[in-house]
């Protein structure tokens, strides 16, 4: 066995994926490096398309066959590389130890097998039980997810979105997992429902004392679910420490963009400030920092050569050549 | 509704479609084999069409010194039972069996969108009864409808065109139908009749071009299965008439001889079969391009 | 369901109605008298027109119609063919069953053949094992059938003379016409079977699958393959349709007795009554093939079955 007993929980480094079309290369990831401790919740925070989802199905090894390449880094889970397992060592931990809670609950549930069932599945692939014993862990299930138990034998057509996504939850719960990964699972909910399923989401975690991911592009949702925050823009963690460390002392200028993003509640403001530029193209990134064309902080050193990783004042990690131009406040 | 918005909903049905139509071609010619079979196709179309220029032979000229000779440098596909020269006959088929496909598919489209547009415009009992009548022709096997109606027709050139057609028609239509009432739904025709535009304007402006590409895109998948039903129409007697040199009629004749000269049998169905490849080639290419999964 | 399923055979009759005046229509625009062609060039004038008489061809349009429909449809009187004189409703008893059973094994394989060769091609996309099965498919789909069928006899029958070429007897005869009839379905089923596939494999639910831990195995028969089962059925279907027409070109060339090489030779000469039945029964099977698709999708896909329960509850609440 290659676990130790101190290796964190589950250790992500220097992870690169690429995607690849016959014209191009989508470099999705490139070198994230993270840490999760147990029972611990770590939020991924990024714009669309920033690799925020390509780093959670690579943990589980479900990204694309065709099309998709993990092209180096290590995921260690307890110490154990989950990138050198067998195929069939992923198949015991998907499901049962690392679970995901899929974006969009319209599309993530097989349309022609019956609701109940698609819970089961997960149960009886990973225990040994009965049917009818799987059966009735997966109707128990249902009614965690606050679903009665005689729907059972429905199909997903027939749920709402919200009752959808909390299937989904139920899924991903139903084996209580070491570890879960929730990827934007409000995002295609209507406003009214997201507070809910978070809750819920966030109950279940504490109850089995499960360790998450959260994958979103919300920082309210990062406040209130999250112990770390990792900001990621295009397939790199720009900033990396405690929600604490993040939210009082934004150091990277990206991050400090989408705090203004965000409408302040206390001040009167007649705008909000977007950052400006789009995201980039990812199969042609910017060479040296990805963010230099958006920053008002860049210089010189910007547009060529890595990028530092270097620790603040406070104590986090943020990737950036100017940090103490930034903490200053002196921008163009 | 803001002006700015109204404008900007009304453009999108425009521009969607020209930009969509390039970014189809463009995918489409990226694609090799398709571009392959398009080239493939478009070359056998030339060599027909000047046929009577570059044939060796007369296609009618009949040879009773060279009568069943194996392909050779002066027959290079062989000759037939009257010594006619295989290839020079290929060359004159395929004027017949290609743009009588072509032609019939461009029949169905027209009857096709006539019906279709009726039935979508006018909605109600009249959608009805035509539908209702599409389903009627729909239920008889495409083939044996042809049969039928090239036999009610009569033989001849533009006969056998019709009766090619007919079998097209009811698909055309409903497509057209269903992409009338689609688009007649979507936000950029309510737009336009919130700014008063005509129904005539509408239908001309909106509606029409709208409905359009898929319609083209079926009609161009459909010219392969057509020249196979026209040789078939023809191998059964029916259709062109010998001793005019279809593909089909071709086999029909050589059907007796395969026991001692498969030769005549081999050359004009290969000539079926390689345009029906090149076809199909272009027909996959086709629809790959239009699918929006593949969109990069 | 049920009560879909009736509603859908009674919508059969106005169908079946329809085809049948349809079908008497387009016979009587026939080129070419049937009286002429049955007494051949010896006759007299009025010969020809005692047999015109005798046969109703002198009636108005729409007397002939209206008696041909009640015979027909009223006293199930199907007649009696002009050129042999041979009961009719008797040919079809012999022949439709021949036609149906080559319909039903040319079916079979290209289902049993084409589906598992679309899943092998889809699943190894764009490796050799997809690249050989999307040519083969390519080319089967790119054969005219009656083309195929000559070579056929060609290769089996003149070079290696293994297998009869024509006519009907032990299960020898129907080997060729039944390789003509699967291989245009065997080419689309591979296609359609692989792009049906491709489009679900990339779905969201098939990654939920493999995040449970489902074996790749299990993602591609119990997932995907369910899941991808509705437009094969479509193609299934309408190709059903296709190789009825396809066969009767297939009967003509290898002598088989059934429906197809019936109504082609009614057909070539005139004769009217075998035509009309004989696409009538045709357009029967070939309806009642349709439904038992739709049913097919509905047990394939709860979705649908609850659009068909639906629908037949409304219809029966606006009558």
């Amino acid at each position: 066995m290659t676990e130790t007993k101190n290796a964190p929980f589950l250790e992500i480094n220097d992870l690169k994926v690429e995607y690849f079309t016959k014209e191009s290369v989508v470099h999705a990831v490139n070198g994230v490096t993270l840490t999760l401790e147990k029972g611990k919740t770590l939020g991924l925070v990024g714009e669309t398309g920033a690799g925020k989802t390509t780093v959670a199905k690579s943990i589980l090894r479900i990204l694309p066959d065709v099309g998709a390449r993990i092209v180096g880094g290590e995921i260690k889970l307890e110490g154990r590389d989950l990138l050198k397992s067998s195929e069939a060592e992923m198949r015991q931990i998907r499901g049962k130890r690392i679970s995901m809670i899929f974006q969009d609950p319209m599309t993530a549930l097989n349309p022609v097998q019956r609701v109940g069932d698609q819970i089961a599945e997960v149960i009886a692939l990973h225990s040994n039980e009965s049917a009818e014993a799987v059966r009735k862990r997966a109707e128990d299930m249902l009614e965690m997810v606050n679903i009665p138990r005689e729907r059972y034998s429905e199909y997903p057509h027939q749920f709402s979105g919200g009752m959808k996504q909390r299937v989904v939850i139920a899924i991903a719960l139903a084996c209580n997992p070491e570890l879960l990964l929730a990827d934007e699972p409000t995002t295609a909910l209507d406003v009214t429902i997201q507070a809910q399923v978070l809750r819920l989401i966030a109950q279940l975690r504490d109850k089995l004392g499960t360790s998450m991911m959260l994958i979103t592009h919300d920082m309210g949702v990062v406040a209130t679910h999250c112990d770390t925050v990792a900001v990621v823009y295009a397939g790199s963690v720009v900033e990396y420490g405690t929600k604490e460390q993040v939210f009082d002392h934004p150091t990277h200028p990206y991050t400090i963009g989408l705090f203004g993003a965000i409408p302040n509640m206390n001040v009167d403001e007649r705008w909000l400030h977007p950052i400006e530029g789009l995201p980039p193209d990812p199969s042609h990134l910017p060479t040296g920092c990805a963010f230099h064309p958006r920053c008002k902080y860049a210089t010189e050193a910007c547009r060529t050569g890595e990028v530092p990783t270097v620790i603040t004042p406070d104590g986090h990690q943020c990737r950036c050549h100017n940090t103490d131009a930034v903490l200053k406040g002196e921008g163009k | 509704m803001t002006e700015y918005q109204m404008k900007a909903s009304l453009n999108q049905g425009k521009v969607r479609k020209s930009s969509e139509f390039l970014r189809v071609l463009k995918q489409l010619s990226y694609n090799k084999i398709a571009m392959f079979g398009l080239i493939l196709f478009i070359l056998e179309l030339v060599l027909c069409l000047l046929s009577p220029v570059i044939a060796p032979y007369d296609y009618a000229a009949m040879d009773v010194i060279h009568m069943n000779e194996t392909p050779s440098a002066a027959h290079w596909f062989g000759t037939d039972d009257l010594g006619r020269d295989i290839l020079t006959r290929i060359l004159f088929g395929g004027r017949y069996s290609i743009t009588m496909s072509l032609l019939s598919v461009v029949v169905s489209l027209i009857f096709g969108v006539v019906i279709g547009s009726v039935a979508g415009y006018f909605g109600g009992w009249v959608d009805n009864v035509i539908m209702r009548i599409l389903d009627i022709i729909q239920s008889l096997p495409g083939m044996l409808l042809t049969i039928v109606v090239s036999a009610a027709l009569g033989n001849g050139y533009l006969n056998t065109v019709m009766a090619l057609s007919v079998n097209g028609i009811p698909a055309q239509a409903r497509m057209l139908r269903a992409q009338m009432m689609r688009v007649r739904g979507s936000e950029y025709v309510e737009a336009a009749q919130s700014i008063n535009c005509s129904q005539v304007r509408i239908i001309a402006k909106h509606l029409f071009p709208n409905s359009f590409s898929p319609l083209i895109v079926q009609a161009s998948m459909a010219i392969a299965n057509r020249i196979t039903m026209c040789s078939s129409l023809s191998f059964l007697g029916l259709g062109v008439q010998p001793p005019a040199p279809e593909w089909g009629a071709m086999l029909s004749g050589a059907r007796q001889y395969i026991r001692d000269y498969p030769h005549m049998v081999i050359f004009p169905g290969l000539a079926i079969a390689v345009t029906v490849l090149a076809l199909n080639l272009m027909g996959d290419g086709l629809r790959d391009a239009l699918d929006p999964r593949l969109k990069r | 369901m049920l009560r879909y399923t009736l509603r859908r055979l009674l919508w059969m009759i106005p169908i079946v109605l329809g085809v049948a005046i349809l079908v008497f229509t387009l016979m009587t625009f026939c080129p070419g008298d049937p009286a002429q062609i049955l007494l051949s060039g010896s006759a007299t004038d009025e010969d020809i027109q005692a047999l015109r008489d005798n046969l109703g061809l002198n009636d108005p349009y729409l007397v002939r119609l209206g008696n041909f429909l009640g015979n027909t449809f009223l006293k199930f009187d199907l007649g009696s063919s002009w050129m042999t004189k041979v009961a009719i409703k008797d040919e079809i008893a012999t022949r439709l069953p021949r036609t149906f059973t080559l319909g039903i094994i040319s079916l079979l394989i290209s289902v049993a053949v084409g589906i598992p060769l679309g899943i092998i091609a889809a699943v190894n996309q764009g490796r050799l094992g997809d690249n050989i099965a999307t040519a083969l498919a390519l080319i089967g789909a790119s054969i005219p059938g009656f083309w195929l069928a000559l070579l056929l006899i060609l290769l089996f029958s003149v070079k290696l003379n293994w297998l009869p070429s024509m006519g009907i007897g032990g299960v020898k005869y129907y080997i060729l016409p039944a390789l003509t009839g699967c291989t245009y379905g065997i080419a689309t089923l591979t296609r359609q079977t692989r792009s049906s596939m491709l489009d679900v494999i990339r779905s969201d639910y098939i990654t939920t699958a493999r995040s449970k831990g489902v074996s790749e195995l299990h993602v591609i028969t119990r997932h995907a393959l369910k899941n991808a089962l509705i437009p094969i059925i479509t193609v299934v279907g309408t190709h059903f349709g296709m190789m009825l027409g396809g066969q009767m070109i297939t009967e003509t060339i290898f002598s088989i007795p059934g429906m197809g090489s019936y109504i082609i030779g009614g057909v070539n000469q005139r004769d009217y009554p075998v035509v009309q039945i004989g696409s009538i029964f045709l357009a029967i099977v070939f309806s009642l093939s349709m439904l038992v698709v739709d049913l097919l999708y509905a047990a394939a896909d709860p979705r649908i079955k609850a659009r068909y329960s639906q629908s037949a509850k409304r219809k029966v609440k606006t009558k």
